[in-house]
């Protein structure tokens, strides 16, 4: 079977073609254009960042090896051993570790149970739909910004000084860095609620805090659970290196066990570490799961 | 004509009761639930205020600190010229340590997503060891990267974009293979029944699809990194955290204002800029599409 095709006299298809060659022309120079722009930034880039891939290549075998070291013992009786063999020492610290990561877990839960306390209540300031003043939503709005965009560590670094070291200026960094983030998800899930439950609150004369009550809440109440127990392993994550600027935690240890050299304290600390981290998403991920399809079966 | 619906429904509230039993009454078991629930929250915030030491004498205190250092950083100027110019060095490290690490980063990414995708990977066992790596990268925290890259490559900005770049691996291919996972099998189907290989068929039939997603990811990266890498140099890896660290150490807190405002103003101009090519470039995938 043959199709025939058609084929336009020259004269047609001469400018057909030169518009499709100057059409390829024109995507290949703005190709090259951005291409170009591209490595002449990467260039500067690797010249500020002090690039050395000599460096790198020749100690790129350092790297493997660290994570080789961080399972032998480097001394006392079992020296040279794989960490495995003997659990009970790879694990000596193991009370103070499991002290310690409680410790870095309940920061966690203070942190996300404070700061989301404290985005839920000024969400409602700050949705544009509910909101009941435009200039108070924009200041809301910034500080929400503002929490938000300084890292946890800065607010860390600065809580130590003035509340001393311990866990407490990690939870108060924390939380702040949870009500900016929780606070712009929190608005942007009333800023999306049917807005009918509302008008029948307010028409059937609710004030404001009860139509809130009544038309709002039950509509956004799971989102945010939903966010917040999310929120909730972040923080446990961030928790976890806490310690490294003196607010408490496991990173404490973490930190001593990295700076002196103690491999398979580190190992031992950051398996500690992975597999918490990792029964608290699974844990949390089935709540959410359950949270938002009771939501959806209503 | 409100007051007809009204009078009915209170003419027949024993009925509506009946019928609607658990809106004027949540049962035993919902409301144990909820008492529960409360109790558990209302319990651990107790257990962590105890064991965690807070105090009402010490929140005091420690505001009142607070608003002292809030004062001292009035007005957020450093010492002197060479002091600023060093500051603005430090940030363009940083710039330069979230741009090449989120770069690097997306680039080892996109084989390693590949490799874990359902569709496009090779076999399980390449599948399985692919995204178990990609976990236990994730599952270490950027600052742990920067603390182990340091014994490798020594202190300085290089570590830090080492770290960055790491952490990156692992976060980027998860989010790359889930695109890779629900892009369209159709373009995929049609270059393999004209005979094209596998490879040809992630090129043409996957690679179109999951470009723009691609791209804008690596986006959000770059701006989420540069508000990390800010913090980077507290553990020695280079950038604007090292000077950070050091002037909140030593209770310098204009300069401390100072760079904390620069930070601001970077995040601000860099959210701004990728802002503009996310939209030029979601822009043109409309227009292919």
């Amino acid at each position: 079977m043959t199709y025939a095709l058609t084929r336009l006299p020259d004269a047609q298809l001469e400018p057909l073609q030169r518009a499709y060659a100057e059409a390829i022309a024109a995507k290949r120079r703005q190709t090259t254009l951005g291409g170009a722009i591209l490595v002449a930034v990467i260039v500067i880039s690797a010249y500020t960042a002090e690039v050395q891939l000599g460096t790198l290549f020749k100690n790129i075998g350092d790297f493997f090896n660290y994570f080789i070291r961080l399972f032998i013992f480097d001394s006392g009786p079992d020296a040279g051993r794989p960490a495995w063999t003997d659990v009970g020492e790879w694990f000596w610290g193991l009370r103070d570790w499991l002290s310690l990561l409680f410790d870095t877990i309940l920061i966690a839960y203070l942190a996300t149970l404070t700061g989301s306390v404290a985005a839920f209540f000024a969400c409602f300031l700050a949705a544009k739909n509910l909101g009941p003043n435009p200039v108070l939503r924009g200041v809301v709005k910034r500080l929400f910004e503002l929490c938000r965009t300084v890292p946890e560590i800065v607010f860390a670094l600065i809580f130590v000084v003035a509340f001393g070291l311990g866990p407490v200026p990690g939870v108060l960094a924390i939380a702040i860095h949870t009500i900016g983030a929780n606070g712009k998800l929190f608005t942007e899930v009333v800023e999306n609620i049917d807005m009918k439950p509302v008008e029948g609150a307010i028409a059937s004369g609710g004030t404001w805090a009860e139509s809130i009550r009544f038309a709002v809440l039950p509509q956004v109440l799971s989102s945010f659970a939903s966010y917040a127990l999310l929120r909730f392993e972040i923080n446990v994550r961030g928790a976890s290196v806490m310690g490294f600027v003196g607010a408490g935690g496991i990173g404490q240890d973490l930190i001593e066990a990295i700076r002196k050299f103690y491999y398979t304290d580190v190992s031992a600390i950051l398996l500690l570490v992975m597999v918490t981290v990792f029964l608290i998403d699974t844990g949390t991920q089935q709540l959410r799961h359950y949270l938002l399809g009771r939501d959806e079966s209503r | 004509m409100s007051d007809g619906i009204r009078n009915a429904a209170l003419a027949d509230i024993a009925g509506l009761r009946a019928r609607h039993a658990s809106v004027f009454s949540p049962g035993v078991g919902g409301r144990a639930v909820g008492v529960l629930v409360i109790g558990v929250v209302v319990g651990l915030l107790v257990v962590a205020v105890v064991r965690l030491d807070f105090s009402l004498a010490r929140m005091l205190s420690g505001i009142g600190e607070l608003g002292r250092i809030v004062g001292h950083m009035i007005p957020p100027v450093p010492h002197s010229l060479p002091q600023a110019m060093l500051y603005l060095h430090a940030l363009a490290e940083t710039v330069a340590i979230a741009f090449l690490g989120t770069l690097f980063g997306a680039l080892l990414a996109i084989p390693l997503a590949l490799m874990a995708a359902r569709n496009t990977t090779i076999n399980w066992v390449v599948q399985f060891f692919a995204r178990r790596s990609s976990d236990t990268i994730r599952s270490i925290d950027q600052l742990i990267w920067a603390l182990i890259w340091v014994n490798v490559v020594g202190l300085g900005p290089f570590a830090g974009l080492l770290a960055v770049m790491t952490s990156d691996i692992g976060n980027l291919s998860k989010l790359f293979s889930e695109a890779i996972e629900t892009a369209d099998r159709k373009p995929v189907e049609g270059v393999t029944s004209t005979g094209g290989t596998k490879t040809l068929a992630i090129r043409f039939g996957i690679m179109p699809q999951v470009l723009p997603v691609i791209a804008s990811q690596v986006l959000y990266f770059f701006e989420s990194n540069t508000r990390s890498s800010t913090i980077i140099g507290i553990v020695g890896a280079g950038g604007i955290g090292l000077h950070l660290a050091e002037q909140i150490r030593t209770l310098e807190f204009q300069s401390v204002a100072f760079i904390i405002l620069l930070i601001l103003g970077a995040v601000i101009v860099i959210d701004f800029v990728s802002g503009l090519l996310r939209q030029a470039m979601t822009g043109k995938a409309q227009l292919t599409h």
